[in-house]
């Protein structure tokens, strides 16, 4: 198919100039080749991403006996929405995702206070120690949650905090990565209009807050996204802080289904997981507007 | 309405030195130019004013008050920068309320103040709207509108009319100077223009490589220079410079030695190449090599065995050949030492002598 596309392009083209020498009319045909092949590298990549979220929707719908035929099928017989019902009274599903919601936005929050005013530092003042400290916190980003959880689960016993929200919260209240990002915004924001500022006399956390912040807004919103997404399908750290449902999020508790019944019953644990993955595609639609309309603000001129 | 006082100012830059010793004043309700090439000090000099850069060494005084540990927000100075720096992500009120707001000016003040600033620059209609959906020249009225409003002692404006296109920056260039009328504060105004500078300041700083060159009203600039640099930075096109050595037929009296003469392209006369030239004035043979029409004036340029130079007529074209003699003068003329420093006891005469073996 791609071919026949391909030389349909210099047919359309000659009738702007018969003459055209041939070397130009192998231009347009090649242009044309790598339009398409664009188009068909960027349609297996949308497949790799796009075709195991049909497959949980597909199977989220079928009967146990439908998930196991060979050939799958992608259109279930016939739709069972009750997967979900079972899904959801399998266990304590509100309470779940409620924890979920208050472990993920707190950790937001909290993380929007501390990488704020640390970008901040980092990209405006200079203060004796700012490259090594910045160095140590850039460090952290290469120390892996598994090396520390040790030290972290007892400091958190210590202090009677596990099985609490705070004991998911707490330990990821900042961002190296985020402050990594955040500072290199600052640093490309213009000066005049820190100038300005200052001249208005704005004081300084006014500037941080009324003019850079607004204007690292697609900087903020990419890294509310990720942030939300890695801390709402997280499933090691609240495993090991949480041993009973007080504090335990979604990912624990659709775990636990394949656990509770004798075999997996996939389509239900599948429609589990459309229920786990509905926010973060709200999540992601809601900081997509954001995105966007943040990087039509960011003209300077 | 301040004076403002620069004492024995340095300013370094990482071991640099790029002023070397500054001593300024501007006077209260004055609109000061600071003019010259790039890289001369003027940005430099009015950031100091303003306190987002601070000297090296000296004092800068606003109204006879030290102001060197004076933060810029309560200098009462506004300045309107070249890229006007409006907060894009505030309204135009916003813009122009932030530093009402960081003063603590009650709401209604704020309100009535806003609404004033905005007749008198016409933005009234764009009030709740976005930097970016502006054009040029209001950005440009919000950022003078946003100085405006703080009715401050002293504005700073940084090359403001660089970014509009050459109508809007004429148009603007009358409002400003209104603007000052209207106000009084003190303006000081920095351009790399000559000509903006000539049209709006009632005294203008000539800046070379960090010094002053000369400090004075815009026609003691042009009729008076203190130096070949002023001298020829001042005036479209500049003046002409020639070397003493290469006139044989021009003598001085008085004090000193020249080694240069100057003339304004404006105050010479083309005459044709056979005609006789007057023995008052300084009379230079040689080709026309451009012809520039303007409408009103017209300008030659005429190489000579000394340099070429420029000869500006006005109204009536010059109607002979190409072979040409360009008089000036004597009065017209300026001498300048081998430092380029003026010679003002000296005057021309001639030495009519060697003139037949000379230039002609």
């Amino acid at each position: 198919m791609a071919p026949s596309r391909a030389d349909a392009r210099p047919v359309f083209a000659t009738g702007r100039g018969a003459g055209r020498p041939a070397a130009a009319r192998f231009r347009a045909a090649l242009d044309a080749a790598l339009r398409i092949a664009n188009i068909v590298c960027m349609l297996l990549l949308v497949c790799v991403f796009a075709l195991p979220f049909a497959w949980m929707i597909s199977t989220s719908l079928k009967t146990l006996p439908e998930t196991m035929r060979f050939p799958p099928d992608w259109i279930p017989d016939r739709p069972v929405w009750s997967n979900y019902a079972d899904a959801w009274n399998s266990g304590p599903f509100p309470k779940y995702f409620l924890n979920s919601l208050i472990v993920s936005s707190g950790i937001l929050v909290l993380q929007f206070l501390t990488i704020i005013p640390a970008a901040y530092a980092f990209a405006r003042f200079r203060f004796p120690g700012r490259g090594l400290l910045f160095g140590l916190v850039m460090a952290t980003l290469m120390i892996p949650p598994q090396l520390i959880f040790l030290p972290v689960y007892l400091m958190l016993s210590d202090w009677k905090l596990l099985n609490t929200h705070f004991a998911l919260i707490l330990p990821f209240a900042s961002s190296a990565f985020g402050i990594f990002l955040l500072r290199q915004s600052f640093l490309q924001t213009a000066g005049e209009l820190i100038e300005a500022a200052r001249l208005d006399n704005a004081p300084e956390w006014k500037i941080m807050i009324r003019i850079m912040a607004p204007l690292a807004r697609p900087v903020l919103a990419t890294f509310a996204l990720f942030s939300f997404i890695s801390h709402w399908n997280d499933y090691f750290w609240p495993l090991v802080m949480t041993t009973n449902e007080s504090a335990r999020t979604l990912p624990i508790g659709i775990a636990k289904i394949r656990e509770t019944e004798g075999t997996a019953t996939w389509n239900v644990l599948m429609a589990a997981n459309v229920m786990l993955a509905v926010p973060v595609l709200l999540a992601f639609f809601a900081a997509q507007r954001h995105i966007i309309r943040a990087f039509v603000y960011s003209g300077i001129k | 309405m301040a004076r403002i006082d620069l004492i024995d100012v340095v300013k370094q830059f990482k071991g640099e030195t790029v002023i070397p010793k500054l001593n300024l004043t501007i006077r209260e309700g004055s609109f000061t130019v600071l003019v010259g090439p790039s890289g001369c000090g003027k940005t430099t000099t009015l950031r100091m004013i303003a306190g987002l850069e601070r000297q090296t060494s000296g004092d800068i005084l606003i109204d006879g008050a030290c102001v060197n540990d004076v933060e810029p927000g309560k200098r009462d100075v506004a300045m309107v920068f070249q890229n006007y720096a409006l907060y894009p992500n505030m309204t135009v009120r916003e813009n122009i309320e932030f530093g009402l707001k960081n003063r603590g000016v009650p709401r209604r003040e704020r309100e009535r103040l806003v609404r004033d600033i905005c007749e008198i620059v016409d933005l009234t209609p764009y009030l709740d709207k976005k930097p970016q959906s502006l054009s040029g020249g209001q950005r440009q009225r919000v950022a003078l509108a946003r100085a405006m409003v703080k009715h401050p002692k002293v504005f700073i404006l940084d090359e403001p009319l660089s970014n509009l296109d050459a109508k809007l920056r004429v148009h603007m260039r009358t409002e400003l100077i209104e603007l000052h009328r209207r106000l009084g504060a003190t303006f000081v105004y920095v351009t790399h223009d000559q000509t903006e500078a000539m049209s709006m300041g009632d005294r203008i700083v000539v800046m070379h490589r960090g010094e002053i060159m000369q400090a004075a009203a815009p026609m003691e600039l042009y009729d008076d220079p203190d130096n070949l640099f002023t001298a020829r930075f001042i005036g479209t096109p500049p003046m002409n410079v020639l070397p003493m050595n290469l006139l044989p037929n021009l003598g001085t009296e008085g004090e000193g030695r020249a080694e240069y003469v100057g003339f304004r392209p404006e105050h010479a006369r083309l005459l044709p190449g056979s005609a006789d030239p007057p023995s008052d004035g300084l009379a230079i043979a040689g080709s026309i090599i451009t012809r520039e029409s303007l409408g009103a004036e017209h300008v030659y340029q005429l190489r000579t065995t000394a340099g070429t130079c420029f000869v500006k007529q006005f109204l009536r074209p010059y109607a002979g050949g190409d072979f040409a003699t360009a008089v000036v003068p004597h009065d017209r003329l300026y001498f300048f030492d081998g430092e380029g420093r003026r010679l003002r006891n000296l005057r021309a005469a001639s030495r009519p002598e060697p003139a037949a073996a000379g230039v002609r």
